[in-house]
């Protein structure tokens, strides 16, 4: 083995083009994916005998077309970061967080109840800068906690995050639904539908520009995005969550304590969870609906999956699925196009990224040699 | 081709010409001729990263070359996957993990090549012909046993059968022997010769000398990437092979002066500890190590040595007894208090304990200070530190690898060792519990770890050394304790042990004067 010199000692040069190497990397595979996902589309709207051309111009006016297009991909953004950072933090951790829709109910719900009640069980008002710390913070908790008790359980007991996370979703959604229904119920008579009353003036974020739905919650996210990255990779905390879940044994090894580890990830995925729901609360919609949220938990895996498992990945999926959620509607108006449309090909992509063979066989991309590697040994 | 080059090359059955293999910043192989006669047994050594593994994998179709051809009995053939190496006949057996645990023997013998009658697996006849494989070569296995059932040297066996199932004429072994017994290396060497006899060819790569010329009938050495050269073992000795591969002398035996001991820094008493499968493996075990000494745990693998490593360093509960560390009651507390009292520990199992594969040299280069000055502060970690940190060791331990930032798993068998000792052994530490330190490693870096071994001794370190090699053992320890079934048969002085005594030792024999004088 010889090693050649401008290796070994990295200069910045060489150090900015790996850098740039290996992201091209790890996006081929995702945008490969989105394109070979979007020509099936096309074949499916033709097949339903609607013209593709017109159905993805639709799609792409929908979604950055205008001003009031824009603003509204990074409505349906945000949400999107925050829950698809918190399953990308679980999956660093080797945790697979499926509970983020619950999470993301409860922090919507506690951050709303806040909001609206707090105040008057307090019998005082709250300044702005006291209550919407106080709703969003309480989304957080509220999160974190639906989070950390399946990550308790795996820790004391070894019962898988899947089934526990899936499980405490089923009461999350229930509570949410019986809450909305009955003791949180928005009183004013003309209501039919469960929601509660809206938040208190006092705890609503203002948008940022008159007129257009785009609010603080998406700049947040790209802020949370950077604490995220912070966090994994330059924190020992971080480097804890990363060893545990690349390799619990060697954690465990090395004195990482990896049943701590494990409740530390999962009530920081579910706070992150949380936190999607208290903006959606806090930010935009200024009450809880039952129905505004639904899915957002569930996408975040495929966006985590999309985004390779890092925050600037999460953000690039986070803005495409946004786009395309937003697009589908304009595009439904003008083509007659069913937005189902566009979940198929979601469900294209992602099937794509998660068996990525596919990809590589239809383009001919060798993989990583890495992968092929059999021998784990004495042998190396 | 004509009728006279066909008689010519009939027995030459694999060749490589001008195979280049080119990593990231790597040369792995350059320019590589090796050649392969029907009926040979052929020795591939070289230093850690030589190339060796590479170059086995381009035979066995799972790395592509960047250059060169390879030609099976006189023709070019291309070898894109494994699939293809298995029809052209090659088959390679590497160490660990390649069998399914929980199917019996003769389910993962077939698997990939399923003999299928009807709807139905066709079991039978493959246990027919499992049988008929073990009796021809001596390769004694069970097909209807449980693969996790089976010792290590077994399971190899199953590996080599399972090879032949598919009717390899080539087979490929890497480092074989770096995780057998005594006993299990003797039958391996049998069953190659077996297989030999009969016309099969086989490959052998080991770090160990004496093994080479114990059954190889020509040896091929590498270094950095290419040939160094083809020798007989009669034409040459264990000294000029270790220069041919480290490319200067080797001084293959430890100097070291008497030990100073001091103060007491591990006493174990009357340790009990169970196996996953609730066996008792450590059966009242209790010794002490001091400050300045190297206390070596003989044994054949397998007598608890693993459990009783674990066990003292935080990795498994014992049942019952006592472990005092540098005057701390550690027993059963976690790995991090234990390694805080001033202990390091080189597992025996590295991919399992000691690396975090992905994890790029630097952050497995701390893997055990990531959080403590000046690595980390007020829990922000310091990259500049930790960069400085693997610069130093990689140079000062001489870790082969295109740069620090590579993830550990790039790195060669050796080398991924070499990354785990540095680590252990560059913190202050009192307590060093070193299992098998060096296996897998070439003479020239197991040279520089004993010196490093020795000079920490002398620094007034204690050291627990567990290891197989009889030799290794006899070159560090100070004092020698056999382990049999669980048991510490006896502890001798370093100066009077003798081969033969601790290989009954080692057999479970105990002299009858010792059997009174002892405990
Ligand atoms: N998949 C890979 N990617 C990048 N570099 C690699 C890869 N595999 C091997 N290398 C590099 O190629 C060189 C040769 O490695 P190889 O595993 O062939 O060595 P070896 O002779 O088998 O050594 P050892 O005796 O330590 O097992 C090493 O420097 C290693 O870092
Ligand atoms: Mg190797």
């Amino acid at each position: 083995m010889s090693i050649s010199a401008d290796e070994s000692v990295p200069t910045t040069k060489a150090k900015v083009l790996k850098t740039l190497k290996s992201a091209i990397n790890a996006v081929l595979i995702p945008l490969l994916a989105v394109f070979t996902a979007l020509v099936i589309g096309a074949l499916i709207i033709k097949a339903a005998g609607g013209g593709p051309l017109d159905a993805y111009k639709g799609l792409f006016q929908g979604a950055l077309g205008s001003l009031k297009a824009l603003s509204e991909t990074t409505v349906w953004a945000t949400p999107y970061i925050f829950a698809g950072l918190a399953v990308a933090l679980a999956f660093k951790g080797g945790l697979f967080n499926i509970g983020a829709e619950g999470q993301l109910a409860l922090g919507a719900v506690a951050a709303a109840w806040v909001g609206y009640a707090l105040p008057d069980v307090l019998g005082v008002t709250l300044p702005a800068v006291i209550h919407v710390p106080l709703a969003v913070g309480a989304g957080m908790l509220a999160g974190a906690i639906w989070g950390a008790i399946p990550g308790w359980l795996k820790a004391r007991t070894g019962g898988h995050e899947v089934i526990n996370t899936i499980m405490m979703n089923y009461i999350a959604l229930n509570m949410t639904s019986f809450l909305l229904n009955g003791p949180m119920k928005d009183p004013n008579p003309l209501n039919v539908v469960a929601r509660t009353p809206g938040i208190a003036e006092s705890a609503r974020i203002p948008p940022v520009f008159p007129g257009l739905r785009f609010h603080w919650g998406f700049i947040l996210a790209l802020l949370v995005t950077g604490i995220v990255w912070w966090v994994l990779w330059k924190t020992t905390l971080g480097f804890e969550i990363r060893t545990v879940g690349a390799n619990p044994d060697a954690a465990r090894y090395a004195g990482v304590s990896v049943s701590r580890t494990i409740v530390v990830t999962m009530t920081l995925s579910g706070l992150l969870a949380g936190l999607a729901g208290a903006i959606e609360v806090t930010a935009l919609n200024y009450r809880h609906e039952l129905g505004f949220s639904v899915g957002y938990g569930f996408d975040a895996i495929a966006i985590a999956l999309l985004g390779k498992v890092h925050p600037l990945g999460v953000v690039l999926a986070a803005l495409l699925f946004g786009a395309m959620r937003n697009g589908a509607t304009r595009m439904q108006f003008l083509t007659q196009i069913p937005v189902d449309v566009i979940s198929v090909i979601q469900a294209l992509i992602l099937l794509f990224v998660a068996a990525d063979a596919i990809i590589r066989w239809i383009y001919r991309i060798r993989a990583r040699e890495e992968r092929v590697v059999l021998t784990r040994g004495w042998g190396g | 081709m004509t009728n006279d080059q066909m008689t010519h090359e009939m027995s030459l059955v694999l060749q490589t010409k001008g195979i280049t293999k080119r990593f990231p910043g790597v040369l792995a192989n350059d320019h590589v001729d090796f050649d392969l006669y029907k009926g040979e047994i052929h020795a591939l050594l070289g230093e850690n990263g030589a190339g060796k593994t590479t170059l086995m994998n381009i035979i066995y179709g799972l790395y592509r070359p960047d250059a060169g051809a390879i030609f099976l009995d006189g023709r070019p053939v291309d070898i894109r996957s494994s699939k293809d190496a298995i029809a052209h006949g090659i088959g390679m057996v590497h160490q660990h993990f390649m069998l399914i645990p929980v199917f019996t023997v003769a389910e993962n013998i077939m698997l990939g090549s399923e003999t299928v009658r009807g709807l139905m697996l066709d079991q039978r006849s493959v246990a027919a012909r499992v049988r008929e494989l073990s009796h021809q070569y001596g390769l004694d296995v069970d097909p209807d046993a449980y693969v996790r059932d089976l010792p290590v040297g077994v399971q190899q066996r199953v590996e080599i059968v399972k090879a032949l199932y598919r009717e390899a004429d080539i087979l490929i072994l890497d480092e074989p022997t770096a995780v057998l017994t005594p006993q299990e290396v003797e039958d391996l060497f049998k069953v190659i010769r077996a297989l030999a006899d009969r016309g099969k060819s086989v490959i052998f790569i080991t770090h160990k000398l004496k093994e080479v010329f114990a059954v190889a009938d020509r040896i091929t050495v590498m270094r950095d990437g290419r040939v160094v050269g083809t020798v007989r073992p009669q034409e040459t000795n264990e000294a000029q092979l270790a220069a041919m591969m480290v490319g200067r002398e080797v001084i293959l035996k430890v100097e070291k002066g008497p030990a100073h001991p001091g103060e007491e820094v591990l006493r174990v008493e009357n340790l009990h500890v169970f196996d996953d499968r609730g066996v008792e493996t450590v059966r009242g075990v209790s010794f002490f190590v001091r400050a300045g000494e190297v206390l070596g745990i003989a044994g054949v693998q397998g007598n608890g040595q693993t459990e009783l490593v674990e066990a003292l360093t935080g990795l498994r509960q014992p049942h019952s007894g006592k472990v005092v560390m540098l005057e701390h009651d550690v027993t059963g507390k976690s790995p991090r208090s234990i390694i805080e009292t001033g202990m390091a520990h080189i597992p025996e199992d590295r991919q399992r304990y000691g690396l975090v594969l992905p994890f790029p040299v630097t952050d497995n280069l701390v893997l055990c200070t990531y959080y403590l000055p000046p690595f980390a502060r007020s829990g922000m970690l310091n990259h500049e530190a930790i960069d400085e940190n693997s610069r130093e060791l990689v140079r000062k331990f001489d870790v082969r690898t295109p740069s620090p930032y590579v993830p550990v798993s790039k790195l060669s068998g050796g080398n991924q060792q070499k990354v785990i000792v540095a680590r252990e052994l560059s913190r202050p530490i009192k307590l060093l519990i070193a299992n098998q330190p060096t296996r897998g490693l070439d003479v020239g870096s197991i040279e520089y770890i004993h010196k490093v071994i020795v000079r920490m001794r002398d620094a007034g370190c204690g050291v627990l050394l567990v290891s197989a090699e009889l030799d290794e053992i006899m070159a560090l320890s100070d004092r020698i304790a056999v382990m049999y079934k669980g048991q510490i048969m006896d502890t001798l002085s370093a100066d009077e042990a003798t081969r033969e005594q601790l290989g009954l030792l080692m057999a479970g024999v105990k002299e009858e004067q010792d059997a009174i004088a002892g405990q």
